[in-house]
């Protein structure tokens, strides 16, 4: 696999687990043997500064903080992995790095797609499926009004 | 002086112990949790989030909560907490235009590509209390319908590719990001740092200076081209990872304000704009923003600042409820000793002015 696409498939996991609740990727993690490995960063607490663009598409501004946690690791096979997530949760940011470390593995970066991150992938996309469709029902539909005696 | 030193410590003590007290109400109330806070408070807590400029919901929560639901007492609190956390960083700008849109409305154009979305909105409500909310009150499922994939273009790009609107304000490359967080406020401040103040600002505030511009004060005649809320996908460079990492979502209301053309013998006539942009799903903060946004651009525009809203000195330093509730708060505090000597200085001058007064009655009475 190519740097770029080894990318993409990293960026793509992360922000799957990112938008997952922790206690969702822990569940799904237990169906894997995980590698032993080490904290190359002890998860911690932060901050960003959220940045917006004047008119929605011009030069960047700061609009305010987020708490954000952030933690890396590295496997016992050598593949260091980082975790990054919006939040106070430490513990989500350690599994996040742990995740990414092992979507870097050869070996482990099928089993950790199927049985990890494509569940998760698919949760996020029902969730957002659902919101899609509570909200297209509040669109306004100027030709289907009823007119005259209908 | 020793004994009323430890008086003062002790009734401050008992003081904080009677507030914990009132704070938790009758005990045989059920105790209100942060997710209830969260979840069935929750543009209270975007208010929180907004102002406190922290996006958290859950410390948010704890904030309103603590603060009894003091909003501005809770947006102090959150901007206290802010300062004990490293920063690592800032995100990549959000992208509005790529927003998963739960609302959004143009009022300049019935039949806006993607459509009219209201979402979950008071408007259309008839604000009549209900007393079904009262208790118990299980509401319906939300209907749903097949979702479109047609894009939801902002309305000030719709009208930009046929130059009927100003174009937003590019960076120059490698220009810097002003933050009010980290350097003094000096005037006059470029727009980036106007926005930082009023995204952060005291909503009633800038709904009042909003108001006054569209009353006379700075009229700008303004149009709401688009109010759009829903969840954008947040971005990190971070270093170690040597790519944008994502971070998540959040929820963010954006204002375009489309107001008063402006042209000039070498330039054609083109809508200017306003723009407001907050946590959550905060509209009329959004609202207020964008038109105190347009009224603070007077001087760029060429146009006669008279009005209260077009003075960015007076607007900017006066937008922070934390600042204002220290400033007008701390009278509160002891100030004997400044009070003594005022006094001191009152009873001089009376005395004075009584002797002053004594001899002209003398010398009168002489005369």
């Amino acid at each position: 696999m190519n740097p770029d696409s080894k990318q993409a498939q990293r960026k793509a996991a992360m922000t799957v687990l990112a938008h997952s609740a922790a206690a969702d990727i822990a569940g799904r993690l237990a169906a894997i043997a995980v590698p032993s490995h080490e904290n190359l960063r002890e998860p911690e607490n932060g901050l960003v500064m959220l940045r917006g663009r004047i008119g929605g598409d011009g030069a960047p501004f700061n609009l305010g903080e987020a708490t954000v946690s952030r933690a890396a690791v590295r496997l016992v096979t050598g593949e260091v992995g980082f975790g990054y997530t919006l939040g106070r949760d430490a513990h989500k940011a350690q599994i996040i790095a742990l995740c990414d470390a092992m979507v870097q593995s050869a070996e482990l970066s099928g089993e950790v797609e199927a049985k990890v991150i494509a569940p998760l992938r698919t949760a996020m996309n029902a969730e957002r499926a659902r919101k899609a469709a509570e909200t297209a029902a509040t669109r306004v539909d100027f030709y289907t009004m009823v007119r005259g005696e209908g | 002086m020793y004994v009323a030193v430890k008086g003062g410590e002790r009734a401050i003590e008992n003081a904080h112990r009677l507030l914990a007290h009132e704070r938790r109400g009758d005990r045989d109330v059920p105790e209100v949790t942060l997710a209830q806070i969260s979840e069935q408070l929750a543009l209270g807590v975007d208010r929180v989030m907004t102002e406190g400029s922290l996006y958290d919901r859950e410390l948010a929560a704890l904030a309103i909560k603590q603060a009894r639901g003091d909003m501005i007492e809770a947006i102090f609190l959150v901007r206290a907490f802010r300062a004990t956390l490293p920063r690592f960083g800032a995100t990549e700008p959000v992208n509005t235009g790529e927003m998963q849109v739960r609302r959004r409305i143009s009022s300049t154009f019935k039949d806006v590509p993607g459509g009219q979305i209201l979402g979950p909105t008071f408007d259309y409500t008839h604000r009549l209390l209900d007393p079904q909310l009262a208790e118990g009150f299980v509401p319906e499922q939300p209907a749903t319908a097949e979702a479109s994939q047609a894009a939801t273009p902002r309305v000030t790009d719709i009208l930009g590719r046929d130059g009927l609107i100003e174009s937003s304000p590019q960076a120059e490359s490698d220009a810097s990001v002003g933050d009010l967080t980290r350097e003094p406020l000096n005037f006059p401040a470029d727009r980036d740092l106007r926005l930082q103040n009023l995204a952060r600002g005291d909503e009633g505030f800038l709904l009042a200076l909003g108001y006054s511009t569209q009353r006379g004060y700075g009229r700008k005649h303004p149009f709401a081209g688009e109010i759009r809320f829903g969840e954008v996908e947040v971005e990190f460079a971070a270093e170690d990872v040597g790519f944008a990492v994502p971070l998540g979502s959040i929820e963010l209301t954006e204002c375009q304000m489309v107001n008063q053309f402006k042209g000039s013998t070498s330039e054609a006539p083109c809508f200017t704009r306003g723009y407001g942009l907050a946590f959550g799903q905060s509209e009329r903060k959004t609202m207020s923003m964008a038109l105190v946004d347009r009224a603070l651009r007077a001087r760029e525009l060429g146009e006669e600042a008279a009005a209260p809203a077009q003075d960015e000195e007076f607007v900017m330093s006066h937008s922070d409820n934390v600042q204002s509730t220290g400033f007008v708060e701390h009278l509160k505090l002891p100030h004997y000793v400044d009070f003594q000597s005022e006094l001191g200085l009152l009873r001089k001058l009376r005395q004075e002015f009584a002797e002053v007064n004594a001899a002209v009655e003398m010398q009168e009475a002489a005369e």
